[in-house]
């Protein structure tokens, strides 16, 4: 018996658990967070590994097989799982090869946007003056049109286009970010720990990206994870107001814009890319939610 | 409450300035020759080049062109479509209607459905209920509404046959508009079925675009309930033998809705945006498509003043919102 007790005493020690591992326990017991990470991986996996899952190339146009119904259709086949455009292509493997796109949208419009508003938030809380108003006035601006908005604008300058419709949305995401970035760091530059490394002579550049940013990274993760959802939407959006990604690129905003003559004669060509898109983002939006329930402090302790 | 009024609207002026900059910088930062894009013709001698140029003022200093474009502006004039020739000022308030009534019947539709279902999941917080509406709320946020737009098309206008695909009414009926609402003028024509008509026209967009606001009210009323039903004073109300009606609907709303009030506000812009891809997808004549369609012809001045009026729209009835607000809650007026 007293064995017993002195080995638990000796290797359970109350140690607090790691930030990491707190807030895993915190995030996993959110079904609908795990749930929505669980989606995301096997998304990328089937972007990751488009060349070996999809069927077919997904140009690859079957001239016998305009508009075939799904498999499970009276008049579809084993071919097409779930059924061609039409000019022939396989839905499904659009679907798969879209995923491509799709992601790295979302990844580049993120990492985009994450990079400058960073900085740039930085710049203000640093800075303070007029460089600060400056910037802070030109983001109020920008947030006075709705982001869609602003987005088809800058496209309708830029010309319509993938890569120019992603330019668009990186812009668009910016007010919200450098705002946040803002905030956060006036927050901790008043804490004593910036004083104390001020004090022993750390430079100004240490200060910001070395000293400060790590501590406010929190809200920054949560904003960029719902970023990347909207990125996703919004591109998608774009893509289907003809100023995105341009046919035959199987993006899927793209699929839905090619589709919609045919939305009463054929109705699988509309389902499945604005399905995947949904499933997508609300997966997305899931995981967000249960990483700002993880990372608040705030929320966490209700 | 004078101060209050005079300070937000001193805020909404340089936005006003930095809208009119970017719109002023816009057709000068296209590729392209801008006499051009502003004036629709290709391969123009040098003579007429260098006269449209001067007509232009492209010729003055930038500050000085930015001075007339302004000066334009305040009295109205946002130069012609390229396309129509007419003044871009009449193009857009000849749709303006159509989009204004399309986008307060998706907001009457999001308030009506949102509040009600937000509060009662409060109230029943847990229950299935509960978890089903924030479900479907969390669906609805997440939705690709130009391709909602399109299975409600396929299930009500091709399965059903219960709704016409486009348009706002059926051609069958013609009538100069009165007010440009097309659910007021059916009914002032006195045509029979024409409101009916117009009804079953601006249904389903209704839906379309009040679905995100929808979900964002419900998620909305339903946090600011939960908050407030954890307060002192309603409990102190229950304690005092209150029907749990009268709690609810009277001591716990008013101050919930404080917060949802300023989500409806932040939703005209949302209902904008939404608005440019619900008018797509169901040939609305209202300058959401009209936008889009003036970016696909290359009519940059329809495209640049719609952008201005749409934005001036969307400040000033932020603005509104926020006077509203003040009025509402004290706490906001006499801040600072």
């Amino acid at each position: 018996m007293t064995e017993s007790t002195q080995t638990i005493s000796a290797n359970d020690t109350p140690s607090a658990p790691g930030p990491l591992a707190e807030f895993w326990a915190d995030f996993s017991r959110n079904k609908g967070a795990l749930s929505g990470l669980i989606v995301i991986v096997l998304i990328t996996f089937v972007a990751l590994f488009a060349d070996v899952i999809a069927p077919h190339p997904p140009a690859e146009q079957y001239r016998d097989a305009f508009l075939v119904p799904p498999a499970w259709t009276d008049e579809g086949t084993s071919k097409f799982i779930l059924g061609t455009d039409a000019v022939g292509r396989d839905i499904l493997s659009r679907l798969i090869y879209g995923a491509r796109f799709s992601l790295s949208i979302g990844a580049i419009v993120v990492t985009l946007s994450l990079t400058v508003g960073i900085a740039l938030g930085l710049l203000a809380a640093f800075s303070r003056g007029a460089v600060e108003i400056a910037i802070m006035r030109i983001m109020d601006m920008m947030l006075a049109l709705p982001s869609l908005l602003l987005a088809v604008v800058i496209v309708a300058i830029l010309g319509p286009g993938l890569f120019n419709a992603m330019l668009a949305i990186s812009i668009v995401y910016l007010p919200h970010l450098v705002r946040l970035t803002r905030a956060a760091a006036i927050t901790e530059m008043s804490k004593d720990y910036v004083t104390a490394s001020t004090v022993s002579g750390a430079g100004v550049l240490r200060l910001m990206f070395i000293t400060v940013l790590p501590n406010c990274m929190a809200p920054l993760i949560v904003q960029a994870t719902l970023s990347f959802s909207s990125a996703i939407l919004d591109a998608a959006a774009l893509g289907f107001l003809g100023l995105g990604a341009q046919p035959p690129i199987p993006e899927w905003g793209t699929m839905l814009a090619e589709a919609r003559e045919f939305v009463l004669r054929a109705w699988w060509v509309v389902t499945f890319p604005g399905l995947a898109i949904l499933i997508t983002v609300l997966a997305l939006n899931l995981l967000g939610d249960g990483l700002r329930d993880a990372l608040d402090p705030k929320l966490k302790k209700q | 409450m004078i101060r209050f009024v005079l300070s937000r609207v001193a805020l909404v002026i340089p936005t006003f300035i930095g809208i009119t900059l970017l719109t002023f910088a816009m057709i000068r930062l296209i590729p392209g020759d801008p006499i051009e894009l502003l004036a629709g013709e290709r391969g123009v001698t040098p003579e007429r080049h260098a006269e449209l140029r001067a007509e232009y003022g492209f010729d003055k200093p930038m500050m000085v062109q930015y001075w007339d474009y302004i000066s334009g502006v305040v009295q109205g004039d946002l130069g012609n479509s390229i396309v129509t020739r007419q003044p871009v000022l009449n193009e857009f308030f000849a749709l303006f209607p159509a989009t204004v009534e399309l986008s307060l019947c998706a907001m009457i539709f999001a308030v009506f459905i949102g509040i009600p279902v937000g509060i009662l999941a409060a109230v029943r917080r847990g229950s299935v209920f509960d978890h089903s509406v924030m479900g479907v709320a969390l669906t609805g946020y997440s939705m690709p509404i130009f391709w909602w737009g399109l299975l409600l098309i396929i299930l009500f206008s091709g399965i059903l046959q219960w709704t016409p695909v486009s348009g706002r009414i059926s051609l069958l009926f013609y009538f100069e508009p009165v007010t440009g609402f097309m659910l007021i003028d059916s009914i002032l024509s006195g045509q029979e079925g024409a409101f009916t008509s117009a009804l079953s026209h601006l249904i389903l967009p209704t839906v379309v675009l009040g679905t995100i606001p929808l979900a964002v009210i419900a998620r909305q009323t339903r946090s600011a309930m939960l908050e407030v039903l954890n307060e002192d004073y309603v409990r102190t109300a229950r304690a005092k033998g209150l029907a749990p009606r009268r709690v609810i609907g009277i001591h716990a709303l008013r101050n919930a809705l404080i917060p949802v009030i300023t989500v409806i506000g932040l939703q005209v812009g949302v209902l904008f945006a939404g608005a440019v891809l619900t008018e797509t997808i169901f040939s609305w004549p209202g300058i959401g498509k009209w936008l889009i369609d003036s970016i696909s012809r290359r009519d940059y001045p329809s495209v640049q003043g719609g952008i201005l009026l749409i934005a001036t729209t969307i400040i000033i009835v932020n603005l509104l919102v926020d006077l509203v607000y003040g009025l509402i809650n004290p706490r906001i007026r006499h801040q600072r």
